[in-house]
């Protein structure tokens, strides 16, 4: 409760720099960089003022639209702080990695500070219509990044991911006006509390019917499209190819989280009762996401697709974590192993983000690099022309592969350690994926850096002194939390335990 | 002092009728400064009628044998509706710049038309009203004869035609009413209280109300819509839409619901589902909601998009009219502010940014030209103005749609599911020209491919600045912050469904 709106500032701050960059031409990367700088630093300093008990801190609260339940309410806990400094670095990142954009640069990094706003808004909004705002918000600028800087199918793909998108959001509008028809809310926290004394059910019972499950559902579709999950995964490949590197960095590192972070802050809160009911066929569809994304990465030979479907296979787990913990827990053990889960799913929320963003700045230096090429099968033996990009993103590999040390690992240990008592065939379907996806990303390594140097590979530069200085804190901060990993977990546990105490199942 | 919105207007008008030719910059600059100073009037109005309820603001008598009063008033929904005029004549005035073709009678008729448009909106006489409304509609015919584009004489005719077909229907209605009421009193307040004899409020509500109805493009009597829009001149487009239009639903709600109250209530008796006039309008809406968005949907030409786009979004204010309850008849007048904006900015951006450089709005014809490339500017404003026609929050249209939505929902949940049906096609055709007219990478033939670069279209003029800055900061402004109008709209609302017998 500090007397300076410090969430307010951060999601403003991208704006004012998106203002600049627009007019400031051929220095815009400049502007973009500090003020990605900027907003990790205040995104920092909020993680370093969250409560201790894990309840919502920095707390701004003003009436706006009272009649229509429209308030402004930011706050943030573990949780969502954590994804202000993922979101943060990983603009940060992209701007640092988008060093040859020559076409309209001002309007280029005009959207990407709108989309980090976008993102700042999302995930600090404890009320329906302004975080409906700022999600709709970051899906414009994401929208115009693929459409104008695009590959050569970039048409079709930015309107598929468009479209998608667009439906879910659709689904999300109208469960949230049935919910305020029956509540007059819009207000998270508070419609939190009417869900966890089962009030929230009867009330839209007896204005609408018996239509709370499907609610959920609608709720669920909106979300699953922006994680994905299967089957509303299909537009990701082509967005996530299409898009310039440093975009896809964006999309994958920080906007597939917004998924996520809606389904812990809006789908469980408010309907964890119908989603218990249903979480059978929802597990089946989490397992579904695991496997096939792996299977789906196995096939391909485009870099860039190879890890977009081992994105999916990644998020996959948070969904498995997710649906297997929405169950009424009786006993200690229970809880524990609820707790484990959801530990672990936002720790993998943000290795995820982390390790993924640096994968695809790995892909765009290779490109760059090597005139555009990004097949697997046109690499090869890298490791000699280029050790330390070999080394590095080695490093970023085996995190994705989840080795012990690193950390990718340590989300999907206690998402496996808190699915396996909650949902053994779950999690027995699940390791398949594990091991299927250790085989894709050793098969990459195997093929690109090892064996002899391919053609066109012979000139290949290694990493410069900037490039190495850039993506050596990411690399970092990867090994810190794989040893560490208190550093995140201290201040995200206490949000787990208060969050599981207010969610009914 | 919002009278003088009317009055100087007028004066403006006359001004610019008797200015000698060829004073075109002249001529101009007066509109402007004429229509920035209403518009200077409608916002101190506005922020001075804060809180009040209705505030009379002259009564003099007018012909006191009929009981006619020169009556103006201003309650929250007039007020509302008055900035939203003054904010539209400053715009069309700003893309008007390049009009040199009888420069000063276009203004002279231009003004005449606020000055109407400023008028119904503030008489609470029957009488006086009435009179207003036909001032407005005579100039905006000849501004679409004389100065209009494809097929103007039938546009501008065919718009006439329906204008005074639905006039006529108005009037017969009024004399009915009253007659009937005995009052000796065309002052609406006193119409109000009258308490008409239910089976009277039966057929002449819906005769007034369809006679309003029409202006505001209610389907099936919309034709004259697109047509009068695509022929008018780019300011008169944006005038038609922006506030012609929303004349008619302001006489739906303030002479039609306002004093036949009882013309809405059940027959008795229902054929398929079909049980009063309210379900009868407010299935016309939804019809004209979902029919206006799958017609734009395939329209060639890129002004009868925004066109049929208006016919669309119309029927929102339509639909929330027949809520009758507090939320969806609030949302009604929102949308009727927002649409106004918004509309003006979209036939803005069509008719005088890209139509006056490419000469053409054929779709087919504008996806070879490359225009994001081109005109950067109208291209962003595009996106801009075409997120907050789909109704994206942070725009106003979010808000008042959601408003008209959860209000027609505690009516009839389907009528907000097919009025759905509407934004998602809105959604799409808004996206399908946008994508056409300006992001299209189709090449023109080979020989027609430029190899030294494309011709230059010319630069973006101040005026053209001014009026998308404007247009745009309204709409956001709105959008973020509706308590600004919601506080204005909801207690007058509250008045009007408490007033007249109910």
């Amino acid at each position: 409760m500090s007397g300076i709106p410090v969430l307010t500032l951060l999601t403003v701050l991208p704006l004012v720099g998106a203002a600049i960059a627009l007019w400031s031409g051929k220095h815009a990367r400049t502007v973009a960089l500090l003020t990605t700088l900027a907003s990790l630093a205040v995104a920092l300093f909020v993680w370093t003022q969250l409560p201790a008990d894990g309840s919502m801190g920095l707390v701004e609260r003003a009436a706006w639209a009272p009649s229509l339940g429209i308030e402004y309410h930011l706050g943030v806990d573990g949780l969502g702080a954590l994804m202000l400094v993922l979101a943060a670095i990983v603009t940060l990142m992209s701007v640092d990695a988008a060093n040859r954009v020559h076409h309209q640069p001002g309007l280029y990094f005009g959207l990407v500070l709108l989309l980090e706003s976008g993102l700042f808004g999302s995930f600090t909004a404890l009320n329906f219509f302004h975080w409906f705002l700022f999600w709709e918000l970051s899906l414009i600028p994401a929208f115009f990044l693929i459409k104008l800087w695009g590959g050569t199918r970039r048409g079709p793909a930015a309107t598929q991911f468009f479209v998608y998108t667009m439906a879910g959001s659709v689904a999300l509008l109208v469960a949230f006006m049935a919910i305020f028809l029956s509540t007059g809310s819009m207000d998270f926290p508070h419609l939190t509390q009417l869900a966890s004394t089962g009030a929230l059910e009867q009330m839209v019972t007896a204005h609408l019917g018996p239509v709370t499950l499907w609610l959920a559902i609608g709720v669920l579709a909106g979300f699953a499209v922006k994680v994905p999950m299967v089957p509303f995964h299909t537009w990701l490949p082509a967005a996530y190819a299409e898009a310039p590197s440093p975009v896809t960095m964006l999309l994958t590192g920080a906007m597939s989280k917004m998924g996520v972070y809606g389904l812990l802050r809006i789908a469980i809160p408010l309907f964890g009762h119908q989603i218990a009911q249903i979480r059978t066929p929802l597990l089946v569809l989490a397992v579904a996401t695991v496997v096939m994304g792996a299977w789906a990465a196995v096939a391909q030979t485009d870099l860039k697709r190879v890890f977009a479907y081992s994105s999916v296979n990644h998020l996959g787990y948070c969904l498995v974590g997710i649906f297997a913990l929405a169950v009424p827990a009786a006993g200690a053990a229970a809880q524990t192993s609820q707790a484990a889960a959801l530990n672990g799913v936002i720790l993998q929320m943000f290795n995820h983000g982390l390790t993924a963003a640096s994968l695809f700045w790995f892909v765009a230096i290779m490109q760059q690099r090597s005139g555009g090429h990004r097949g697997i099968n046109d690499f090869g033996g890298l490791r000699k022309p280029a050790p330390v990009l070999a080394g590095l993103m080695g490093i970023a590999l085996f995190s994705s592969l989840g080795l012990p040390g690193l950390n990718g690992f340590v989300g999907e240990f206690l998402i496996f350690r808190g699915v396996f008592p909650l949902a053994w065939v779950a999690a027995t379907v699940s390791l398949l994926g594990l091991l299927v996806t250790a085989g894709v990303i050793l098969t990459v390594i195997q093929k690109v850096f090892n064996g002899p140097v391919a053609e066109h590979c012979t000139g290949f530069q290694d990493m410069h002194h900037g490039e190495r200085m850039a993506l050596a804190p990411v690399i970092g901060l990867m090994l810190l939390i794989g040893l560490v990993p208190q550093l995140i977990v201290d201040s995200v546990n206490p949000t787990v335990v208060n969050l599981l105490a207010h969610w009914r199942f | 002092m919002l009278a003088w919105t009317i009055y100087l207007s007028f004066a403006g008008a006359l001004v610019q009728a008797l200015l000698p030719k060829g004073k075109a910059e002249l001529s101009r600059w007066l509109a402007l400064a004429v229509t920035v100073a209403g518009l200077a009037l409608a916002v101190a109005g506005f922020a001075a009628g804060m809180g009040q309820g209705r505030v009379i603001i002259a009564d003099v008598p007018w012909v006191p044998a009929m009981g006619i009063h020169y009556l103006l008033a201003a309650d929250g929904i007039s007020r509302v509706l008055v900035l939203l005029t003054g904010l539209a004549a400053v715009a069309g005035v700003l893309f008007s710049w390049n009009i040199e073709l009888r420069t000063n009678e276009f203004f002279a008729f231009y003004l005449a038309l606020i000055g109407g448009v400023y008028g119904v909106f503030l008489s609470f006489d029957l009488f006086l009203l009435f009179v207003f409304y036909e001032i407005a509609i005579v100039p905006k015919y000849f501004l679409i004869a004389i100065w209009g584009s494809t097929r103007r004489e039938y546009g501008a005719m065919k718009l006439a035609l329906y204008s005074f077909v639905g006039s006529s229907m108005v009037l017969i209605g009024l004399l009915a009413a009253y007659a009937t009421a005995g009052s000796h009193s065309t002052s609406l307040i006193a119409l109000s209280h009258a308490n008409l004899p239910v089976n009277f409020q039966m057929w002449c509500f819906p005769l007034v109300f369809t006679g309003f109805a029409i202006l505001a493009g209610m389907w099936p009597f919309h034709t004259w819509a697109p047509t009068g829009h695509v022929a008018a001149p780019t300011a008169a487009s944006m005038l038609l839409a922006g506030v012609v239009m929303k004349l008619g639903a302001y006489g739906c709600l303030r002479v039609g619901i306002w004093l036949f109250p009882r013309g809405l209530d059940p027959w008795g008796f229902s054929f398929i589902g079909v049980g009063s006039w309210r379900d009868v309008f407010a299935i016309l809406a939804v019809v004209g909601i979902v029919y206006g968005a799958l017609v734009a949907l395939v329209q060639t030409d890129f002004k009868f998009v925004i066109g049929y786009s208006s016919v669309s979004h119309m029927g929102f204010v339509l639909l929330g009219l027949m809520t009758l309850n507090q939320i969806g008849m609030t949302g009604a007048v929102m949308q009727m502010f927002s649409h106004g904006i918004i509309a003006g900015l979209l036939f803005a951006i069509v008719g005088r940014i890209v139509y006056e450089r490419t000469h053409t709005r054929q779709l087919a014809e504008l996806e070879t030209m490359h225009l994001s490339k081109r005109l950067p500017f109208a291209t962003w404003s595009f996106v801009i103005a075409g997120m907050a026609s789909m109704g994206l929050p942070g725009f106003s249209g979010f808000v008042a749609e959601l408003q008209v939505l959860i209000g027609a929902w505690s009516v009839k949940p389907w009528w907000t599911l097919a009025a759905g049906v509407g934004i998602v096609v809105g959604v799409a055709y808004t996206w399908r020209a946008m994508q056409k007219a300006f992001f299209s990478d189709k090449l023109p033939t080979p020989d027609e491919h430029p190899k030294t670069g494309w011709p230059d279209l010319g630069a973006i003029t101040w005026p053209e600045y001014t009026g998308v800055a404007l247009l745009v900061g309204v709409s956001l402004f709105v959008g973020l912050y509706p308590r600004i109008l919601l506080d204005a709209i909801e207690p007058a609302v509250k008045t009007l469904l408490a007033g007249g017998g109910q």
